[in-house]
């Protein structure tokens, strides 16, 4: 198997990027290899897909990284029953373009199709239909690891159950990924029935968000940047696929950010007019029908958006608080945000369900989550993010891996118990940054 | 509902191969993958068959290796019933350095890369032309435009192939049969593997695969791929020698 150095693969959010020994099979039975060869200088070695992730658990600097892409072959396609079992390396992009024309959608989709499932399976991903769905774990009927240990395990909720609830959410750290078997979603149109509603507080949007239980897809958009009377004004988004307008795929193209925007570009003057703009936007009160591809991935229309925030790249922050302290939590986060002076181009509102993941280490839970993306400006940005994490650990909550990037140990540990279970677990020839950082760097790993 | 088109790809498991196949799966084809190794193409096949394709048959077969060639070939034709596209898209890069100090390794390039490669197109086009209509699609290289130190040999089969193709052209002009030579730029493959990418230069197996589609459904001759390899090999092919000489390409 062919390796090559390769020193540009960096996280979506752009903070972390470092030198990994790369190899990318085209066969599933060249991943073993794959993975001995990548890891033969470092030790460590671990699964790399699209490269979504915004923080580093993608990441396994000055080690190996086996990217999946190219294992994204259909293996099996049951038309009749929604059944598709598919290499890692499928993006749900392309999956998409199979099965919509057949009258099938993925389950659950994150905010862009330019995830590998083998990623969205490793970072057990929710969508806007959480609160119905679950996560996509739950979906999962069945996939294939190779383990440095083992070979190939094929694993499911009743056969190697242990095994499988690990690596749902187990951030490729289980063994890598060969291929999954997921339930998909019927569909009679490629329409989605969508309605927009303003919302002029918190309040406004938790009766929304209990008003909408008959909506199978909700989420909202919520301002960051007013305090006082408007804190946590925004849109709410909700929608369902339509029922009739034909099974018409999304079409690819659309502009790529082709440099590094000035890293001043979004500031807390820019955002704020932005937030004024798409407040008072019609569209914020649109009713009617879009298109599946717009509803759910408005951001994938500018390929390589991240570059918006500059050369210094940008990070994310995603937390998730219980339901008793959801209201209060949820205004502290926003007053805490309100006040920094930090400003988020893109924060997202949404009440998960209480549907269980069969995951080890899955992120969402019952409660209100919310998104956030700050500019990378060092220790203030640091600072506020620590800020934030207290008020999710005081409530009960968690942070979200895939979008993390500097959360410390400790705070990792106390949001998610099992962790050990899946340091037991873990292949040891696998090893991320953020594993690395959250589990092993302080003594506590093994 | 229109008949399906009845395909026949030789090297079915290379990478550019597959994603062509990918787009004619959608459309509902019937197609017949040959290749070496019976695992790739059951995992190929797979993949086809789930995309949608009427019928996918797979061969084992050496196709580096013309010996009984024109028996293969009709056994191919017969188990589909007739074949309307033929795809060749097999054949390996060697190493120039190797191939200079190992002649052994040179004439075993020059055998799967030109010999038999012109063997089966020759059979194909045979094929077409008693069948009255089709298209003969081959991969060629836009190495084949001028011999360079880093890889002449390999460059060397790839015009020879073009000039052959350029032949059968001429002499199916006017007619309902088409020959299409491709000539890809650098595409990220298993085959380049080695290289680092990302370059402007670069493109991806699909991309490539796209190309070739619009060009048989448009009956053309010569496809550079992605489009700007034709400016770019022009530039290359007109370079005085004196200038070419400093060039380390």
């Amino acid at each position: 198997m062919t390796t090559r150095l390769d020193t540009s693969i960096e996280t979506w959010g752009r903070v972390h990027r470092g030198a990994h020994q790369l190899a990318e099979p085209a066969w599933r039975d060249a991943v073993a290899e794959a993975a001995r060869a990548t890891a033969a200088a470092a030790g460590t070695t671990l699964a790399h897909g699209l490269g979504r992730s915004y923080g580093d658990s993608a990441l396994n600097r000055d080690g190996g990284l086996v990217r999946t892409t190219g294992l994204d072959r259909l293996i099996a396609f049951d038309r009749e029953g929604g059944i598709l079992r598919a290499e890692v390396g499928l993006s749900i992009d392309a999956l998409l373009r199979v099965t919509v024309p057949a009258g099938w959608f993925v389950p659950v989709t994150p905010g862009t199709k330019f995830v590998t499932l083998g990623g969205a399976v490793a970072n057990d991903v929710h969508g806007k239909n959480h609160h119905v769905a679950g996560s996509v774990g739950r979906h999962v009927r069945r996939l294939a690891l190779w383990r440095s240990d083992r070979g190939v395990v094929e694993c499911d909720p009743e056969v190697e159950s242990d095994l499988f609830s690990a690596t749902i959410g187990g951030l490729g750290l289980t063994g890598i990924m060969l291929w999954v078997e997921i339930a998909l979603h019927p569909i009679r149109s490629a329409m989605m029935q969508v309605e927009n509603r303003r919302f002029a507080d918190l309040d406004e949007f938790f009766a929304l968000s209990e008003d909408s239980a008959d909506w199978p897809y909700t989420v909202a958009w919520v301002d960051t940047i007013q305090g006082g009377e408007a804190l946590g004004r925004g849109v709410f988004s909700r929608g369902r696929h339509a029922e009739t307008g034909g099974l018409e795929p999304h079409r690819s193209g659309g502009p790529t950010m082709p440099i590094n925007a000035p890293s001043l570009l979004l500031n807390r003057v820019t955002v704020g007019a932005f937030n004024r703009l798409y407040h008072a936007n019609p569209g914020s009160a649109f009713r009617g029908r879009r298109h599946y591809d717009g509803f759910f991935y408005p951001l994938d229309r500018l390929r390589r958006w991240n570059r918006l925030y500059g050369a210094r790249g940008f990070y994310q922050w995603q937390g998730v608080v219980p339901p008793a302290d959801a209201r209060t939590a949820t205004r502290t986060l926003l007053d805490v945000i309100t006040r920094s002076g930090e400003a988020s181009f893109l924060a997202v509102l949404k009440n998960f369900g209480d549907r269980p993941s069969p995951g080890l280490l899955s992120f969402p839970m019952a409660g209100t989550t919310l998104a956030l993306d700050f500019p990378n400006r060092g220790e203030r940005t640091l600072a506020l993010m620590a800020e934030l994490d207290r008020v999710v650990s005081q409530a009960g909550g968690r942070l979200y891996p895939a979008k993390d990037g500097r959360i410390p140990a400790a705070a990792f540990q106390l949001g998610y118990p099992s962790w050990r279970e899946l340091e037991r677990l873990r292949d040891p020839l696998l090893m991320s940054d953020f594993w690395r950082r959250v589990a092993i760097s302080d003594g506590n790993g093994g | 509902m229109a008949e399906a088109t009845r395909i026949l790809i030789l090297g079915a498991t290379s990478a550019i191969a597959e994603r062509w196949a990918r787009l004619r799966a959608a459309r509902g084809d019937r197609l017949l993958l040959a290749a070496r190794d019976p695992a790739k193409l059951a995992i190929v096949a797979d993949d086809l068959r789930a995309r949608g394709a009427s019928e996918v048959l797979t061969a084992e077969s050496d196709l580096g290796d013309a010996d009984g060639a024109a028996e293969r070939f009709s056994a191919f034709a017969d188990r589909l019933g007739g074949v309307d596209i033929v795809l060749l898209a097999y054949g390996v890069l060697g190493d120039q350095a190797d191939m200079q100090a190992n002649t052994d390794h040179l004439r075993a390039m020059l055998d799967t890369n030109f010999t038999s490669a012109v063997i089966w197109s020759e059979l194909a086009a045979g094929h077409l032309e008693q069948a009255g209509s089709g298209t003969l699609a081959v991969i060629a290289s836009v190495a084949g435009d001028r011999g360079r130190r880093t890889n002449y040999a390999y460059g060397a089969t790839k015009a020879g192939l073009s000039v052959y193709l350029e032949g059968l052209a001429h002499r199916f002009a006017g007619t309902p049969v088409s020959v299409l030579c491709v000539k890809p730029g650098f595409v990220d493959t298993p085959m380049t593997a080695h290289v680092a990418k990302g370059g402007p230069l670069w493109a991806t197996p699909d991309m490539v695969a796209a190309d070739i589609d619009r060009a048989i459904a448009r009956r053309r001759t010569v496809i550079y791929t992605p489009w700007f390899w034709r400016l770019i090999m022009l530039i290359i092919r007109h370079l005085p020698r004196p200038i070419f000489n400093r060039l380390n390409i």
